[in-house]
């Protein structure tokens, strides 16, 4: 007799399913992310801020295995107090990066927007097409929201409200946009 | 000044009935039997200068360097026990790697000699070892030359051939015949790295501080 295995969803990992963007701007960045967390077709936690401070001024967009990511965001982020403590200055962006590629190798670059997460898939081809060099903080704001909106639509496994952290000389700014305040495209 | 550290001498974790610590005494004087280093910052840079004797005309020339290269924005030079000064330039260069690796930039000037010292008081802390026979040091004769120069305004190749002649002035020839003047620089001048500094302007810079010894032994003699 084959033993019974219950339900998948009490035996599959939780993921954080997602959709996850970044964009940089002269003099700062945005980051966005939606809040799903699921494990298989059960919706876990639905109002999950994937966007995990690393310092005061250099934060995370988190995707794929839930626990994985907090774990590896909160290390980094003692690493980099011990270490700004150290130097008596603030962290660099790349300092940041290189302890995370120390933990996951991978590859390490720098580039004007990236997106991730499994909704990314649905909204390369906007990204593509509507990214403009020379975006200011408010136009970059609101091409994180229209790609969040979009991706979140499409894919089973991104929804719940948006997150943004918008990070400039001024200080770090974080916003929530709850579902029915998104923008609405064709077929909503 | 001088006493006998007999029995009080053998380990740095031992005072002796006056409360002094010879092991570290014996080590700032290995610094002060050392012939002249010297760093100078002006206007777009740094410029080390180093007093080279050369014990025996066996060597060859360029031979017991005393400026070393610890990373590729960092220079390191140094006066008193030349063995300690290589185990310690090790140190700094490990310091220096380790933090690139982790960190992804270059180590900032402060964190690494704050790395150093720190080692550096390990080693006159713990009884097991002895301590380190080298630190910045600082000749009279130096010091009031240095004091003389206007070193905000001057950029790097102006400063590079008023080090050789410091150098030159504090070189004791009655003392110790030859010597090599060891120079090397780092700043704008060669894109924030850490340089020998190049064979044409050491020569030039050679030159200006022989002439200028000249001068001033011609001057002094007009006086008489």
């Amino acid at each position: 007799m084959l033993e019974e295995t219950g339900p998948e969803w009490l035996s599959e990992e939780v993921k954080t399913g997602t959709t996850i963007i970044a964009i940089e701007f002269n003099g700062g960045v945005v980051l966005g992310s939606d809040s799903r967390v699921s494990a298989g077709d059960s919706v876990v936690n639905r109002v999950m801020n994937k966007l995990s401070p690393l310092h005061d001024k250099i934060y995370c967009a988190l995707s794929g295995s839930a626990a994985d990511a907090q774990t590896i965001a909160e290390m980094v982020n003692y690493q980099l107090h011990v270490h700004s403590l150290e130097i008596d200055e603030d962290p660099q962006v790349r300092s940041a990066a290189t302890l995370v590629f120390a933990t996951l190798n991978g590859l390490l670059t720098r580039q004007p927007f990236a997106v991730g997460g499994s909704g990314s898939s649905y909204v390369y081809g906007f990204v593509d097409a509507e990214y403009r060099k020379g975006m200011n903080k408010e136009e970059c704001q609101q091409f994180v929201v229209n790609t969040l909106s979009l991706a979140m639509n499409r894919d089973g496994s991104s929804g719940g409200v948006a997150y943004i952290v918008s990070i400039d000389e001024h200080g770090t700014e974080e916003k929530v946009i709850l579902g029915n305040d998104l923008p609405t495209f064709f077929d909503q | 000044m001088s006493s006998i550290g007999t029995g009080y001498d053998l380990s740095a974790s031992t005072f002796s009935p006056d409360g002094r610590v010879f092991q570290v005494e014996y080590a700032m004087k290995a610094v002060e039997n050392s012939s002249t280093a010297i760093a100078i910052r002006c206007k777009d840079g740094v410029v080390f200068g180093v007093e080279k004797l050369v014990l025996s005309k066996l060597y060859e020339q360029g031979s017991n360097k005393r400026i070393f290269n610890i990373d590729r924005h960092v220079g390191m030079a140094v006066a008193g026990l030349l063995a300690d000064a290589r185990s310690l330039s090790e140190v700094a260069r490990e310091e220096a790697s380790s933090f690139r690796s982790n960190y992804g930039h270059d180590i900032p000037l402060k964190h690494l000699s704050d790395r150093v010292a720190m080692y550096v008081h390990a080693y006159t802390l713990y009884s097991a070892v002895r301590p380190f026979g080298c630190r910045k040091n600082t000749k009279q004769a130096a010091k009031t030359e240095i004091e003389k120069l206007q070193m905000k305004e001057m950029t790097c190749r102006e400063i590079v051939k008023e080090v050789a002649k410091i150098i030159y002035i504090v070189h004791d020839e009655v003392k110790d015949k030859a010597f090599e003047l060891e120079l090397s620089w780092v700043g704008e001048v060669t894109n924030g790295r850490h340089e020998l500094v190049p064979k044409d302007v050491r020569e030039e810079a050679e030159k200006y501080a022989k002439d200028s010894l000249e001068e001033e032994d011609d001057s002094d003699e007009d006086n008489m």
